[in-house]
Parts: structure tokens; C-alpha cells; sequence
């Protein structure tokens, strides 16, 4: 009977600890301060995101890039490729670091110029799809390497697709697309050029737009459920008003005293950030305030995985066969590996440092062009400004002459002038003349002028 | 005839009209002609071309002012894109003052609209040399009909889609095809979505285009007939390609009802000038020169079309053959030498 108490105590521990009950702590342990170090070493990182805009040219993708991150991704220096209409379709990228209140971001834009722009459009979609599987695989390769200390991710996490506002429907382009893309990348529809709608049509588009992408089954990203009702709310909210209509702008117009950016026309200003106007706010929140480290979990997690199952699916299927160069993953041994990868960097180092001294050739080539233009432009104004000169010095050396000359006249007038005086008066206006001609030294109290010796008041003594 | 007629005699370089002898009344032609084309009425084919979403039935409708787009007399049609290039013309009679006009308007639904829009253009010129031939064929027959009906195709407005940067490819393509068989007005679509700035400066571009891919849109230069006409079709030239909105809805604006566009920033009031072209654009297609442009597909297009049947016809030696793709057309100044030649 004993000993079937104590195992009944024993089977009772071993309840207690079975069950993951949650304890109240009974004094202050110390880790509510984990999100805060969480917080400072990926501050101290800084983050990554990479964000891709594809639509057909002319549909502001640009305008919007710079308004959202407000900064001058592609400006007057730098322009974009907005400005030529690509033969095939391209993918560049551009990368900025912006910093904000001590957080600093990478931004990687990768845009897709060309797109959609040609006669034949058909696989345009290519050229994207391959740049994305090349991110993944990238990820992939570092993801396998023996030293995994730095793991750049360059994976695409959001693509921004835009639609042309027409006001029907999907084109056969978009449909195609977007059917291709939801299973590799978080797709967000957007309608471009917003302010071409008016409220009505706008509200039919994206009802229409919305019914087509269910119908054709496409898979856009997904706002998250959480279990706040506050954020469910505002989830909610975006969902109704999905795809989302954007106006982009960065010049900067006043209205009713405020400045505000927006686009200026004759009936009115279109404002960027009303909500009333467009949903350009609510993509801006959407994106960089509250779901970017989703859009970063869900690439990472689900588009990544995807990837990759079925990437090393292929190889071990197919076995010997499917060996590409970097396709391999275990197959030497990891001294040999590490060997490889670091000629690799060395060799990835060495081409960095060509194309850089190419880059540096070529601004120094530019720099001392302009210098040489500038010289040439002040020597230039250096030259005109001496003949106006040369031209002024004629000017009023003519004028000195003709001043001179009539001077010489007017003095040999004056002078007849006064022999006349003199041959008529001579006698009257003698003293008169002295007067004029020197002045009277006279000591005081006498009244006789040293110099000419006539008797005079002289007032001029002084 | 000469009673109801008779104005007050012009003093042509004389003083006073010494007598009613000096009136001879050759100027009364212009009264006879009036009345027997108001008897006879006109008739004015327009094609619209251009992406689907561009506007192009709301604007037919806001020239006219009236329902007469396609999509106006079907109207419980599904908004589907169609898989090629399909042809739909639609016919209206309309009256105004007195003036009977029949007026046709071709839509072409699914231009451009594909992944691949290679050759899309083709079925438009097969639709318009068709109506050439038909023409050529009434009037080769020997008894001919009094009046051919007129099915030719007088005025093919384009709509280009307001990027703000450049022609499309399938733009100048479209518009080097056609330029050579009928009259390309090219407009800006949707025109609000540009500033002002952004709207010349695509404009100039435009017209830059044209002029390196040696696009002749109307008006020509090379028909203009005297210095008036150049001077006041080269104003026009400045102008092209007209930057257009179109509505059919009214709206309250200063107490006048006037058609627009309200969005929660302004009302874009189609028939002010300050802020779209539409105005001009009508004026041109409608008030000005709508006989001009039927004279030149009459006499310049049709005429070319016709010259090159029947040099095919002659060197085959054969019936007419019912259609042919070859677009390349022979110079209007061709034309002119062969008619000279001819008289």
C-alpha cells in the first residue's frame, strides 16, 4: 500500500511538469528587455529591402519609387529608364541607403523597363522570372557555404505591378503576369496614374479588377490576420480597398497656405497624400510602417521554400545528372569547399575593383571636360568682357576729346571775351580786376595791400 | 428661280450699279448648291483606333452629342476583350438645322489589346481597302447608280495613350501603315491625366517622332492648296496631336450645365480650351474641315487606291481579283501626273 502512495506522489510530479502551465514570476526576472536588444543589434545592422516595380512604360513607377521613398531615385543627373523605350526587356537595379532616426535601410529597387512596350509581348515575362530565380538561387548558394557570416539577401521581397487605370478590366497581359508571378514573389497590384479616374470608376475598376484576379485564381499578397481587433480593423479596411489607386508626385504645391506634393492642373490640384484623393498613404503605411518585415517573413518563408523544395527536389531526382557548376551541394568535402569560395571572393574582389577604376576613369574624363568647358566659357567671357571695355575707354575718350575741344573753344572765347572787356574799361574795372586776379595781403589794421599797394577793404583776408 | 435669289447686286470696282444689266448672277450657284446638298445630305465615316480603356466611345459620343459608339447601341454586351481585331461600324442619321448628315462610326475593338500584337494593324487596312474596292466596283460598272453610296472611310482618329513619354512601337507602326491609305488624326486619350508642362512637352515629342518616321498625319502638308490653307492648317500642325477628354455627363459649374468630369480635387470641363483640347478638335473634324477631309480621301487616297487596282488589273490581264495585302501605295504627286496626263 506504501509503495502505491508514493508512485501516486511521483505519477503527480511528473503531471506538473508535463504541462506547459504558465507560472507568474514572483519577482522581476529581467527578460521583457529582450524585444529591446532584439531592437538594438538590428539597428545596429540596419536592414535590407528589396522591392520590384514592373508595368509598361509610362505609368509613373518612377514618380511613385521617388514619392514613397522621397528621395530622387531617378532624377535630372541619374535618369531613369523612363526616358528611351527598350528594344527587349531589361532588369536593373539601384540601390540607396536611407537612414532615419538612426535606423538605416538598403533599399534595392529593381525595375523592369521595357516591359509590356514592344509589338510582341509575348514572355516579356521572362527576363523577370529568371532575375528572381537567380535571387533565390544566390540565397540559396550562400545559404550552403561552409562560411555563412555574411548572408546578403537580395531576394525580391514585394513586386509592385501596375496596372493602366483604362477602367475596364485586366489586359490579357496583366492576367498573364500575375498568374505566372504570385508563386514566386509577393505580387501588390496597384492602379497607376489614379487621377485619371474619377470616384465612381475608379470604385467599378477595382471591383472589376478584383473579380478577374479571383476568377483567373491569382494568388495576391495576403494581409496577415492578427489577433489584435484594432489591427484587424485597419486590415480590413485595406483589404476593401484593394488594388490600391495611386497618384505619384514630389513637386511640392501650396494650397490654401499648406504645402502640400501633389500634381497642379487647371481644374484643381490632385493631392498625393489626401486619402480622399488617392490611396498613395495607405500604400506608403502599408508598405514601409507596418508590413515590411511580413513581406520579408513571407518572401523567407514561403516563396524561398518553394524554391528550394523544388530546386533540391530536381537534384536529387534526376540524381548525377541535373550537376551544375553551382548546384552541388555536398558533394566535396568542406575544406575543398572553402578553398573554392574564397578564390571566389578573391576573384569577385578583383572584378569589383576593375569596374570601379572604370567608374573613377570615366567621372574623371567627365570632371575635366566640364573643367575644360567651364575655361573655356570664362575665357570666353573674360574676352568680351575686355572689348566692352576697349569699347567703353573709346567711348568716353571720344567724349574727353570732344570735352576737351569745346573746352579749348570756350576758353579762347572767354578770353576774347575779356580783352574786349579790358580795351573798353580798362581804367573802371582795374582794381576791380586785380581784386579778381590775387587775393589782398593785408596785415590788420592797415588797409593797404601789400601785394598791389591800392587801398582797399579787403574782405577777403583771412 | 432668279427672283427668289437675286441679292444686291456687289459693286465690283464700280461706283454705283448703273442698272440691274451690270448683274449677271453667277453667284446664285452657291444658293442652288446649298439647297440640293441639303436635299441630298452628307455622309461622314469616322474610324476610331486605339487600346481598349482608351475613351474612344465616350468621345464619339461627346462630339456628337449623341449616343452613336458602339457600346451605346449594345449596350448589354460584356465588357470582353475580344481574341483579334474585330470591325463593328455603327450607323446614325442625324439631323441638325436643316442638314442631314449619315454618320457611320467604325470601332475597332481589340486593337492593340493582346500579348502579341504583331500585324494587328491588318485587318483595319483590309477593312479599308475593302471599302475602296467596293466603291471601284460601283463605279466601274456600266450603269452605275446616280449616287455611290460612300462607305469609304473619311477620317481615322488614333488615340495615343497618355504616357507622357514617347510613341509606342505599335504606335508608329500602326500610324507608318495608314498615313499612306486614309487621314490619321492622332489625339492624346484621357488627356487629364497630364499637368499642362507634361502635356507640351509630350506633344512636342510626338511630333517629333512623326516627323523622323516621316508620318504624314492630317493635315498633310504636301495638299495644301494655297497660302490661306497653309497658314491656317500650319496653326493646326502646332497643335496636333490634340489633347483630348471626353464625357457625357453633365454637371453644375457656375450655374451652367456643361459636360465634364467631377473628381474630388475639380471638374474637368470638356469644352473649355483651358482645360483640354476637345474644342479644337471638333471644330477641325466637324465646323471646318470635314469637306476638306472627304476631298482628300476622295480625290487623293481613293484615287491612289484606284490607280494601283488598275495597273494590277492591267498587267494580270484578268477580272479584278476580289483583295490584296500590299500597302505600299504609290506619291499623291504620282497620282496628279497620271490625272494630268490623263485629261
Amino acid at each position: 500500500a506504501l509503495a502505491g502512495v508514493k508512485s501516486i506522489h511521483q505519477v503527480c510530479r511528473y503531471l506538473k511538469y508535463s504541462y506547459h502551465q504558465q507560472k507568474n514570476l514572483e519577482g522581476y526576472v529581467g527578460f521583457a528587455s529582450l524585444p529591446n536588444q532584439v531592437y538594438r543589434k538590428s539597428v545596429k545592422r540596419g536592414f535590407e529591402f528589396t522591392l520590384m516595380v514592373v508595368g509598361e512604360s509610362g505609368l509613373g513607377k518612377s514618380t511613385l519609387i521617388n514619392s514613397l521613398f522621397l528621395t530622387d531615385l531617378y532624377s535630372a543627373e541619374y535618369p531613369g529608364p523612363s526616358h528611351r523605350i527598350k528594344k527587349t526587356v531589361q532588369v536593373e537595379q539601384s540601390k540607396v541607403l536611407i537612414k532615419e532616426g538612426g535606423v538605416q535601410l538598403l533599399l534595392t529597387i529593381v525595375d523592369t523597363p521595357g516591359f509590356g512596350d514592344a509589338v510582341d509581348n509575348s514572355n516579356c515575362w521572362q527576363p523577370v522570372i529568371d532575375h528572381i530565380d537567380s535571387k533565390f538561387e544566390d540565397y540559396l548558394n550562400s545559404e550552403s557555404r561552409v562560411n555563412r557570416r555574411q548572408m546578403p539577401d537580395s531576394r525580391i521581397h514585394c513586386c509592385l505591378y501596375f496596372i493602366a487605370p483604362s477602367g475596364h478590366g485586366l489586359k490579357p497581359l496583366d492576367i498573364e503576369f500575375m498568374k505566372r508571378l504570385h508563386e514566386k514573389v509577393n505580387v501588390i497590384p496597384l492602379i497607376a496614374k489614379a487621377d485619371t479616374l474619377t470616384p465612381e470608376e475608379c470604385q467599378q475598376f477595382k471591383k472589376q479588377i478584383m473579380r478577374e484576379i479571383q476568377e483567373h485564381k491569382i494568388k495576391i499578397y495576403e494581409f496577415p490576420e492578427t489577433d489584435d481587433e484594432e489591427e484587424n480593423r485597419l486590415v480590413k479596411k485595406i483589404k476593401d480597398k484593394l488594388p490600391l489607386a495611386v497618384v505619384g508626385s514630389n513637386t511640392i504645391i501650396e494650397v490654401n497656405g499648406k504645402r502640400v506634393r501633389g500634381r497642379q492642373y487647371p481644374w484643381g490640384v490632385a493631392e498625393v497624400e489626401n486619402s480622399d484623393h488617392c490611396d498613395f498613404t495607405i500604400l506608403r503605411d502599408m508598405l514601409i510602417r507596418t508590413h515590411m518585415q511580413d513581406l520579408k517573413d513571407v518572401t523567407n518563408n514561403v516563396h524561398y521554400e518553394n524554391y528550394r523544395s523544388r530546386k533540391l527536389a530536381a537534384v536529387t531526382y534526376n540524381g548525377v545528372d541535373n550537376n551544375k557548376a553551382k548546384g552541388q551541394l555536398s558533394t566535396k568535402s568542406p575544406l575543398a569547399q572553402m578553398e573554392e569560395e574564397r578564390r571566389e571572393h578573391v576573384a569577385k574582389m578583383k572584378k569589383m575593383e576593375m569596374e570601379m577604376e572604370q567608374v573613377f576613369e570615366m567621372k574623371v574624363k567627365e570632371k575635366v571636360q566640364k573643367l575644360k568647358d567651364s575655361e573655356a566659357e570664362l575665357q570666353r567671357r573674360h574676352e568680351q568682357m575686355k572689348k566692352n571695355l576697349e569699347a567703353q575707354h573709346k567711348e568716353l575718350e571720344d567724349k574727353r576729346r570732344v570735352f576737351e575741344e569745346e573746352r579749348a573753344n570756350w576758353e579762347t572765347q572767354q578770353r576774347l571775351q575779356q580783352q574786349q572787356m579790358e580795351a573798353t574799361r580798362y581804367s573802371t574795372h582795374t582794381r576791380a580786376q586785380f581784386v579778381y586776379m590775387h587775393h589782398h595781403r593785408v596785415t590788420r589794421g592797415s588797409a593797404l595791400c601789400k601785394a598791389c599797394a591800392c587801398i582797399t577793404h579787403c574782405r577777403v583776408g583771412k | 428661280m432668279s427672283e427668289a435669289t437675286k441679292p444686291q447686286p456687289q459693286a465690283k470696282g464700280e461706283k454705283t450699279p448703273i442698272s440691274d444689266t451690270s448683274y449677271v448672277g453667277i453667284d446664285a450657284i452657291l444658293e442652288q448648291m446649298r439647297r440640293k446638298a441639303m436635299k441630298q445630305g452628307f455622309e461622314f465615316n469616322v474610324m476610331v483606333v486605339g487600346q481598349s480603356g482608351l475613351g474612344k466611345s465616350t468621345l464619339m459620343n461627346t462630339l456628337f452629342k449623341s449616343k452613336v459608339s458602339r457600346k451605346s447601341v449594345q449596350p448589354n454586351v460584356e465588357e470582353r476583350i475580344p481574341k483579334t481585331v474585330e470591325i463593328k461600324s455603327v450607323s446614325h442619321d442625324v439631323e441638325e438645322k436643316g442638314v442631314r448628315m449619315k454618320l457611320t462610326v467604325i470601332d475597332t475593338p481589340g486593337f492593340g489589346d493582346q500579348i502579341n500584337n504583331e500585324n494587328c494593324w491588318q485587318p483595319i487596312m483590309k477593312f479599308i481597302n475593302d471599302q475602296y474596292e467596293t466603291y471601284l466596283q460601283e463605279e466601274i460598272n456600266i450603269n452605275r447608280k446616280k449616287r455611290i453610296p460612300d462607305t469609304r472611310v473619311h477620317c481615322c482618329i488614333y488615340f495615343i495613350p497618355p504616357t507622357g513619354h514617347c510613341l509606342r512601337p505599335l504606335d508608329v507602326e500602326f500610324m507608318r501603315h495608314l498615313s499612306k491609305v486614309v487621314n490619321i488624326v492622332p489625339v492624346i486619350a484621357k488627356a487629364d491625366t497630364l499637368t499642362l508642362e507634361e502635356r507640351d512637352s509630350f506633344k512636342k515629342t510626338i511630333r517629333e517622332e512623326l516627323r523622323a518616321n516621316g508620318i504624314d498625319v492630317y493635315p498633310q502638308k504636301e495638299f495644301d492648296e494655297d497660302a490661306e490653307d497653309r497658314m491656317i492648317n500650319d496653326k493646326i500642325r502646332e497643335m496636333i496631336p490634340f489633347a483630348v477628354v471626353g464625357s457625357d455627363q453633365e454637371y453644375q459649374v457656375n450655374g451652367k450645365r456643361i459636360l465634364g468630369r467631377k473628381t474630388k480635387w475639380g471638374t474637368i470641363e470638356v469644352e473649355n480650351i483651358a482645360h483640354c483640347e476637345f474644342a479644337y478638335l471638333r471644330d477641325l473634324l466637324i465646323r471646318t474641315h470635314m469637306q476638306n477631309i472627304k476631298d482628300i480621301t476622295c480625290s487623293i487616297h481613293y484615287e491612289t487606291y484606284r490607280v494601283r487596282r488598275l495597273n494590277e488589273s492591267n498587267i494580270l490581264f484578268t477580272s479584278n481579283p476580289p483583295d490584296h495585302p500590299a500597302p505600299a501605295t504609290p506619291q499623291p504627286n504620282g497620282v496628279a501626273a497620271h490625272r494630268s496626263s490623263v485629261e
